[in-house]
């Protein structure tokens, strides 16, 4: 339907063009001619990019229903998946990633809401805040948490001590991976908020509430959170997404999550790496197609690599 | 985008402090998980191993050939994919907005740009493994049906092209997903009031919509060349530590001190931070120029 009626605006304006124009423009003619020849080249193009596209996700599949000789089968995604350890990684991350969103959703729809309500002057050292991971790539993060909390952790410059190593106790070192994914997540998690943020008057809203009787806790759950859901519903995706494969900071904080076991078995096997990675790209092809789903086209973003 | 909460009237403050502490939990977060990590970086680049204060560490960062060669590995496969990714996201952006493509095919693209610039780390390795490694799947069909063997033509996945190859799977998405915006904002009328004055396609291109798209263009390729810049679980799960880019050298200074010197390791680091601060401060500068005619 929406292409059609954009489809009859075009057609519409061409003609509104010949009247202005008249006969014999000398640029006309030349214009539909190049149009032509331009989306011969767009298809082109497109048609390049479907098979950098397609081509290594074929070759993938293909590879991983090779693992018995002459048929192709599942075999080697029964094995994968009989790996006790597959499961036991794979969990672990889902949980990680749960964590992480729930906690960045503590973190980030208060501050995005107050931001927005009572403190403006404070947006642009948030929107500062919210790039910084960006300068800082996961590898230079799990550094930098490592030289911080692996030690007894100290105030920098200073010999103030603050509290223990974190990496010591299981626990801690999953509040810390947690606490390294939610920095990792930060920028979509806090633009997609934001941005659902913009398009809701949450100022009436607030008011509205306010007025009702509501306290700041009710407003933010039963008013301001089920009015940004569909952008609270994209960065947690796209965060899910990150999360769930991810090797860097899983690998040098030493927790056992999916992204060091894909990497390890990659090491010593031949068909299942294969077959677990098609899986992960249909994983975060499912993550993508929620998002363009909740957010109606409109979320698109992408994750650290 | 900051004007339209400024412009809004102000409800009576309670008080200024108590606002700030409003946000004091995210703040917080950033100065212990963000901010002192940094700093501790930072420290550390500056102290040598007695625990003094030193600039040696940088200076002996500029002195190590292997290092040096590192950064410039990286720089050279970062650029490399952010020039070609973004040139070539760029006329796939241009052909599925302005191109005239049937309107399925760009939400087709955009999904699956989505999806390709999120598909990275381990199993992108191994997704290229199984296309262009020595037993690939293209490899072997170019071998078998073509006579053409890559590998004795000189490509190796496992070296700069290869790595480049790979990179460009997330590379040239990401910068259609940057795009698609930038494109969507020429106007009509820009295109209209050119092509009634008589211009030509070409003229138009050239003269009207380069001009706006430009900034957008290179700010994006910048945002490319950072994206390449601090990848690490690609590189590894290919190479599996062999090809010396710099973040796999501090990865390896990570797990084990490989240089017998922690502080030349945080100055590497920092080497990093600095190079992705500029190309952030550079990209910042170009999506501000390009926000003049592209809303």
């Amino acid at each position: 339907m929406a292409s059609k009626g954009l489809r009859k605006v075009v057609a519409m304006s061409d003609t509104s063009f010949d009247v202005s124009v008249g006969q014999g423009a000398p640029g006309k003619k030349r214009w539909s001619l190049l149009r032509i020849g331009g989306r011969f080249w767009s298809w082109v193009w497109f048609i390049l990019g479907a098979i950098y596209f397609l081509v290594p996700l074929f070759a993938t599949l293909r590879h991983s229903l090779r693992m018995e000789r002459d048929v192709l089968g599942f075999k080697a995604y029964e094995r994968a998946f009989e790996d006790p350890s597959f499961l036991e990684t794979f969990l672990l991350s889902n949980a990680l990633a749960v964590a992480t969103i729930i906690c960045s959703a503590i973190l980030i729809v208060p501050t995005a809401y107050w931001i927005r309500l009572r403190l403006p002057q404070a947006r642009r050292i948030a929107e500062f805040i919210t790039l910084l991971p960006f300068v800082i790539p996961a590898i230079i993060l799990v550094f930098g948490l490592i030289r911080t909390y692996s030690t007894h952790f100290t105030i920098p410059f200073t010999d103030i001590e603050l509290f223990q190593p974190l990496t010591t106790t299981k626990f801690g070192t999953y509040a810390l991976i947690t606490a390294g994914y939610m920095v990792l997540a930060m920028p979509y998690m806090y633009r997609s908020v934001d941005t659902g943020m913009r398009v809701v008057d949450i100022r009436t809203l607030t008011e509205a509430a306010q007025s009702l009787g509501a306290g700041w806790f009710t407003i933010i759950t039963q008013v301001i959170l089920p009015n940004v859901r569909s952008a609270l519903l994209s960065g947690a995706l796209l965060t899910f997404a990150i999360v769930v494969g991810e090797v860097t900071l899983a690998s040098f904080l030493g927790v056992d999550a999916f992204g060091p076991y894909l990497f390890l078995i990659g090491q010593h096997k031949a068909y299942e790496p294969a077959a677990l990675s098609f899986v992960t790209f249909l994983l975060t092809w499912i993550a993508m197609g929620m998002i363009q789903f909740v957010t109606g086209g409109q979320g698109q973003a992408t994750g650290a690599h | 985008m900051a004007q339209t909460s400024i412009a809004l009237p102000k409800i009576k403050e309670p008080s200024n402090l108590k606002n700030w502490l409003g946000v004091s939990p995210f703040f917080l977060f950033a100065i212990m998980f963000i901010l002192f990590p940094s700093l501790y970086l930072v420290e550390g680049s500056f102290f040598n191993q007695e625990g003094q204060f030193t600039l040696q560490n940088y200076v002996e960062l500029l002195q190590t050939p292997s290092i040096v060669n590192a950064y410039k590995l990286s720089i050279q496969i970062s650029a490399a994919t952010a020039i070609g990714g973004g040139i070539f996201g760029f006329l796939l952006a241009y052909s599925i907005t302005v191109g005239g493509l049937p309107r399925q095919l760009r939400s087709a693209l955009i999904t699956f740009s989505g999806v390709a610039s999120n598909f990275a780390g381990v199993p992108l390795a191994f997704a290229f493994i199984a296309t262009l490694g020595r037993r690939g799947f293209v490899t072997l069909l170019l071998k078998d049906n073509l006579n053409i063997d890559l590998y004795q033509a000189g490509f190796d996945l496992y070296t700069f092209w290869g790595l480049t190859a790979i990179y460009m799977f997330f590379q040239f998405p990401l910068m259609v997903l940057v795009m698609v915006p930038a494109l969507d904002g020429l106007k009509r009328e820009w295109r209209e009031a050119a092509e009634n004055l008589g211009a030509t396609y070409f003229q138009y291109w050239t003269r009207v919509a380069m001009p706006i798209l430009l900034p957008s263009i290179l700010g994006s390729m910048i945002l490319l060349f950072g994206n390449a810049f601090g990848a690490y679980a690609t590189a590894y799960a290919l190479t599996g530590g062999r090809l010396g880019i710099i973040t796999i050298q501090i990865g390896a200074q990570i797990r084990g001190d490989v240089l017998h010197n922690p502080g030349l390791g945080y100055a590497m680091a920092m080497g990093m931070v600095i190079i992705m601060a500029i190309s952030l401060v550079g990209y910042s500068w170009l999506q501000k120029v390009s926000e003049r005619w592209l809303r």
